[in-house]
């Protein structure tokens, strides 16, 4: 039986991991990033970034100063009962990290800008329930930045225009925000849905790992498309100038009307913090980061 | 375009060569400084960000002084991660913030406060760029993200101003060693390496 306790403890340690360390497969491309760059400036930028990565983990500190805000996507099946009120443990959670990693408090009032200072606020965490069969539980937890945050873009195209209407929106999402989203970036792509759909899609995307392409042909095609595009704007890592813009791109579909072509672009930086926790035998254990 | 800098047969071997900075700088100092070159700043430098650049702006328009003398200094952009010890505080994760927040009101602050520098990240406007380079103040980057290499240079808090405006907003005093790799990418010639990338 998963109890508050042990649910809460889960959810403090994946917040705890995924401020301080990164997923395998993301350092790895910025090991591979180093090795394509053949200007100084660039490469000493993914020194820099290698040589923090390392510290974070050894002094068990946030990776970046802005620990971002948090959106929880989670898979529920619908037959695992839980005694205890989930929104309600997520919120103290977050307060419980923010206090005890410790987290900077980011959330604040749209209007006055006061500070809650505990990272929890109207709508915050966001928490994304889809309900599944089974009694399995899932929980993915996305950790953004607002230097990324502030360049997610939402187009409505026209149908007519088709993929190469998309792959231009993303490049000018991506030459517009230059070196602020703290490139490289991992670029995700919501392609059909609707207005409150596709926006999410392309977050959900930031959550697939580096070294998993789409399963979908024509996506994974139109993925490698983008980003061999991409990483010829020269924008590099932090907009100094490069080979390396983006470490991957990944692009999710649902759905549309006729009429339509919605599309959302999200970035997340470098620092693509994330974690992933899943029910076994009654406990929920983190995965990803290790 | 701007010619990306190229290793040196004996920098391979001793790594880049950089110049070290002590606030507070001279106008001398920083015209010296060209786009791509690198940088650490030994000495004071000071966070400042959003809500302190409204709040110093407001200051000195109404002619009043700021609690600190800002002519020659060093401002990092940055909102750090701080923790209360007994007697001071400790940085935790100091990474730069995003400058280009800042640059409506860059150009004005700089005139005003005469500072020589500013560290942060992802660039500034270009034309604010062209004004700051007129200021004879030049912007250097810090790699965004790197919060913790940040952290380890800075080595003591002098003081810290402004905790009204919260922990990541306040202007904080701090003694730096060996504070970079900073990569020169504004300078006073008007070279701008963010303007490098093709269209």
């Amino acid at each position: 039986m998963l109890t508050e306790a042990k649910f809460r403890a889960a959810i403090v340690e994946m917040l705890c991991r995924a401020e301080t360390k990164l997923p395998k497969e993301v350092v790895m491309a910025l090991k591979q990033g180093k090795i394509r760059e053949q200007n100084l400036v660039a490469k000493l930028q993914f020194d820099c970034m290698l040589k923090n990565l390392e510290l974070a983990r050894k002094l068990g500190v946030p990776i970046c100063q802005d620990t971002g805000t948090f959106t929880f996507f989670i898979r529920l099946g619908s037959e695992l009962k839980l005694n205890f009120d989930l929104k309600k443990v997520l919120d103290k959670a977050v307060a419980q990290a923010t206090r005890e990693v410790p987290l900077r408090a980011n959330i604040v009032d749209p209007f006055t800008r006061k500070n809650t200072g505990t990272n929890v606020g109207i709508g915050q965490p966001s928490v994304h329930l889809e309900l599944v069969p089974g009694k399995n539980l899932l929980v993915d937890l996305l950790v953004k930045g607002a230097g990324a945050e502030n360049w997610s873009r939402f187009f409505m195209l026209k149908p007519a225009d088709g993929e190469r209407a998309i792959e231009r929106a993303v490049l000018l999402t991506l030459v517009e925000a230059g070196g602020q989203p703290c490139p490289p970036t991992i670029v995700g792509v919501g392609v059909g849905g609707s207005a409150e759909i596709t926006p999410t899609l392309a977050k959900r995307a930031l959550l697939r790992p580096l070294d998993r392409p789409n399963p979908d042909r024509r996506l994974a095609k139109l993925e490698r498309r983008i980003m061999q595009a991409a990483n010829g704007l020269d924008i590099g890592p932090m907009g100094l100038g490069g080979r390396t813009t983006v470490l991957g791109v990944h692009v999710e579909k649902a759905a549309c009307h006729t009429a339509s072509l919605p599309v959302a672009v999200a970035l997340q930086c470098w620092a693509a913090r994330r974690a992933r926790a899943r029910l076994i035998n009654g406990r929920l254990h983190v995965e990803v980061p290790r | 375009m701007i010619n990306p800098p190229v290793l040196t047969p004996r920098s391979r071997h001793s790594g880049p060569k950089s110049t070290n900075l002590r606030p507070p700088l001279s106008p001398r100092d920083v015209k010296k400084l060209r786009v791509g070159e690198l940088v650490k700043i030994n000495g004071q430098i000071v966070t400042a960000r959003d809500r302190a650049y409204v709040r110093a702006l407001e200051l000195l328009r109404a002619g009043k002084r700021l609690p600190l003398d800002l002519r020659g200094a060093v401002i990092y952009h940055c909102g750090p991660i701080v923790r209360k010890t007994p007697r001071s505080w400790q940085i935790l994760s100091a990474g730069p913030t995003t400058s280009a927040r800042l640059d409506r009101m860059q150009a004005e602050f700089t005139k005003r406060t005469g500072v020589r520098a500013l560290i942060g990240k992802g660039g500034i406007d270009e034309e604010v760029a062209v004004e700051l380079a007129r200021l004879s103040c030049v912007y250097l980057a810090f790699t965004g993200g790197a919060a913790v290499l940040a952290a380890q240079a800075i080595k003591k808090v002098e003081r810290v101003l402004w905790q009204d405006l919260g922990a990541a907003e306040a202007l904080w005093v701090l003694q730096v060693r060996d504070f970079g790799p900073l990569v020169v990418a504004i300078d006073t010639k008007g070279n701008n390496l963010y303007l490098h990338k093709k269209q």
